[in-house]
């Protein structure tokens, strides 16, 4: 089979989603005839029609809103952000709303709320941002975050397919970048399955999204220049963490680095940090370390998103502290 | 040929004086020539990001600022480079931070125009998220009400943004409160892709005040004295305690939502239908050299002027420092003025540069 983008990955994905279940529909800004600021819905609203494939007026809140309503009556509507920075704009419908209407009144809402997010694009401080740690915090919301075409396309059906709101973010970095064969058939990854990128030894990388593709350079670079087998886990999926994954990892190497793009502080590498403490400290032959951005919003000038943000250099220097401690 | 200056056959509206007159023209002329500059600029590469244009809707920045005064505050959007030029924004500004340069207004932090100086200038950096700039222009303006001074707020949005939560709240909120401000819906026809039929279902939207409860007024936006006459009344109105006006420019959008985006939504024939017959500048140029009687050499002299600007501030800000990494830890809070480089960087070139906070930079003490 001919290897595909990751955007391509998604459209696939929403478009099997689409043709196998009719209750499955998209809404968002300038998703139909445009086909989305990304095209990642390109093509879909000719197959599917206008009533499938809805642009809507520039109303983040209300869109999210109207989904969380079809989805109490049966459907599966899967609401784009134009950039996931306009997910701040709904924040109290997902929060307030969905996060806990099958909590506090038995309400199913199997919602997908998906967008590009993330960095490396000189998008500046509204066109870059990160924000799952934000809803990290809210139970009864799931949070998906892969970094494969393969992984692309098999967890947005299955982000569909799950009973419950999920937060499906797309790192914009990887959509023309990143390609992948998709494998034949139904290929859905299940939410909640971390992944081993890399098998290793010395040291592990916990990650998830765009920074998986930097920790398996770094971890190219360490083994030639140091010798080191670096083990790369990719998360997949935040909300829930898969705990045994990490577990394992720490109990194979006994040093983690966990690597994210968010900013630092209250980031998801200090939920990791914790877990380790909690489940598994005695394995630990260091100190649990993390490279996350700096505490800034992003800047867009290159110069101060490049020292902002955490390169793959980043990630070399770390380890061999990592590996020396 | 040179046409002798005719006294003009009509009164000039709005009491403007010749001079007036000429500059209208002058800050149509340089938005627009800065613009295609900045679209050379971005074949070149030496844009960082997207462009965005305001091709064809020049009359509304233009007109509607010019009816502010330098102790009232503009909050620009993303098609009013017009209002911030007439503000007092500079070329060089905004060359440099399209640019990304170190010494741009923002200092590398923010893209394109949004920009602002609460200061001197008073126009607010906007941000990309539609609609907010409104309950914040309610706050500027209710601050001036509650002291009595005698300044007024405008801000613009687009058809896109009247659908948004912010736009609501915040126009009901100053309407409420009588706040002096003048909320400009720039109608282009587009938000992106979207045309304003997806938008609203309203006829126009001035229909939106009667709602608010506030006077609604509907211009045509590509006459820069038409915007300028009914601006100014809205904003005489705000001056003197007659709360919010909603006005309604009427124009049309003649380039993508930004340089990357071809239009293939747009049906044939509508772009060049507005540009071949309803340019603001081409209108405003025949009235004057008609109606005013300006030489249309004196109107060469000015394109010519605004051209020489624009390649001075061209050269200036290729000149321009780019910016220097660790600077992007400056300015996040009061105190402490820096943010710590984290530990996986130390050592690695991490000082921050020696540089003064600019006089605008969040603080009201300098």
């Amino acid at each position: 089979m001919a290897e595909i983008t990751f955007l391509e990955a998604i459209r696939e994905g929403l478009s099997e989603e689409m043709a196998r279940d009719p209750s499955v529909f998209c809404l968002g800004e300038d998703i139909g005839g445009f086909g989305g600021a990304f095209k990642v819905t390109e093509g879909l609203q000719s197959r599917f029609g206008e009533q499938r494939v809805i642009d809507t007026p520039i109303a983040e809140a209300g869109i999210i809103g109207a989904a969380a309503g079809a989805a109490h009556y049966g459907m599966r509507p899967v609401v784009e952000m134009q950039f996931i920075d306009f997910v701040s704009c709904g924040y109290d419908m997902l929060t307030n709303y969905v996060a806990t209407a099958r909590y506090r009144a038995f309400l199913p809402c199997p919602i997908v709320v998906r967008g590009p997010s993330g960095g490396y694009v000189r998008g500046g401080p509204f066109h870059s941002q990160n924000p799952e740690a934000a809803f990290l915090h809210t139970p009864g919301l799931k949070i998906a975050y892969p970094a494969t075409a393969e992984d692309a396309k098999g967890m947005i059906k299955a982000a569909i397919r799950d009973d419950d709101p999920v937060l499906f973010f797309e790192h914009k970095y990887l959509y023309r970048r990143i390609k992948g064969t998709m494998p034949e058939g139904d290929h859905v990854v299940p939410l909640g399955k971390a992944r081993v990128a890399r098998e290793g030894t010395h040291l592990s990388i916990v990650t998830y999204a765009a920074t998986v593709w930097k920790a398996l350079e770094a971890a190219e670079q360490l083994e030639r220049e140091d010798g080191l087998s670096v083990e790369v886990i990719d998360l997949r999926t935040l909300l829930p963490l898969d705990d045994e994954a990490i577990v394992a990892t720490v109990k194979k190497t006994n040093r983690v680095l966990v690597v994210h793009e968010d900013t630092v502080t209250g980031g998801i590498a200090g939920e990791i940090t914790a877990r380790i403490n909690e489940l598994c400290f005695e394995w630990l032959d260091a100190p649990v370390r993390r490279v996350a951005a700096h505490d800034v919003p992003l800047p867009y000038a290159p110069p101060l998103e490049d020292f902002v943000l955490p390169q793959t250099s980043d990630i070399v220097r770390a380890s061999r502290w990592l590996a020396a401690y | 040929m040179a046409v002798p200056t005719l006294p003009s056959p009509l009164a000039i509206p709005s009491g403007l004086t010749r001079d007036q007159l000429l500059e209208l023209y002058r800050w149509m002329r340089l938005t627009r020539t800065l613009e295609e500059r900045l679209v050379a600029l971005y074949r070149q590469t030496k844009v960082v990001g997207g462009l965005f244009r305001s091709l064809g809707q020049e009359a509304c920045a233009v007109g509607s600022a010019f009816a502010l005064e330098r102790r009232d505050v503009l909050s620009p959007l993303i098609r009013n480079l017009g209002s911030m030029l007439v503000k007092g924004a500079e070329p060089v500004e905004i060359l440099r931070q399209y640019m990304a340069k170190g010494d741009s207004p923002t200092r590398g932090r923010e893209l394109n125009i949004h920009f602002g100086d609460v200061v001197d200038r008073n126009f607010v950096g906007q941000i990309s998220h539609l609609g907010d700039m409104v309950p914040v222009m309610a706050g500027v303006t209710l601050t001036f009400r509650m002291r009595n001074e005698p300044r007024v707020g405008l801000v613009y949005v687009g058809d896109g943004a009247t659908s948004t939560g912010a736009f609501h709240e915040g126009i009901n909120f100053a309407a409420v409160q009588r706040c002096p401000l003048v909320v400009v819906v720039e109608n282009n026809g587009y938000a992106y892709s979207t045309p304003t039929c997806r938008q609203t279902l309203a006829e126009q939207f001035i229909d939106k005040a009667i709602g608010y409860g506030v006077p609604g007024v509907r211009a045509d936006g590509n006459d820069v004295l038409e915007v300028y006459r009914v601006t100014r009344e809205a904003v005489d109105r705000a001056r003197s305690g007659g709360g919010v006006t909603l006005l309604e420019l009427l124009t049309y959008r003649r380039k993508g939502h930004a340089e990357h985006d071809n239009q293939s939504y747009v049906a044939p024939g509508e772009i060049e239908h507005w540009a071949a017959h309803n340019d603001p500048i081409d209108r405003y140029v025949e009235r004057l050299t008609g109606e005013f009687g300006f030489d249309p050499e004196m109107l060469r002299r000015t394109d010519d002027e605004v051209r020489a600007t624009v390649d001075e501030a061209t050269d200036q800000a290729e000149a321009s420092p780019p910016c220097v990494g660790p600077d992007a830890l400056l300015g996040v809070y009061a105190d402490p003025p820096a943010m710590p480089t984290l530990w996986y960087r130390a050592g690695e070139g991490s000082a921050v540069s020696e540089h003064e906070r600019p006089a605008s930079w969040g603080t009201h003490d300098g």
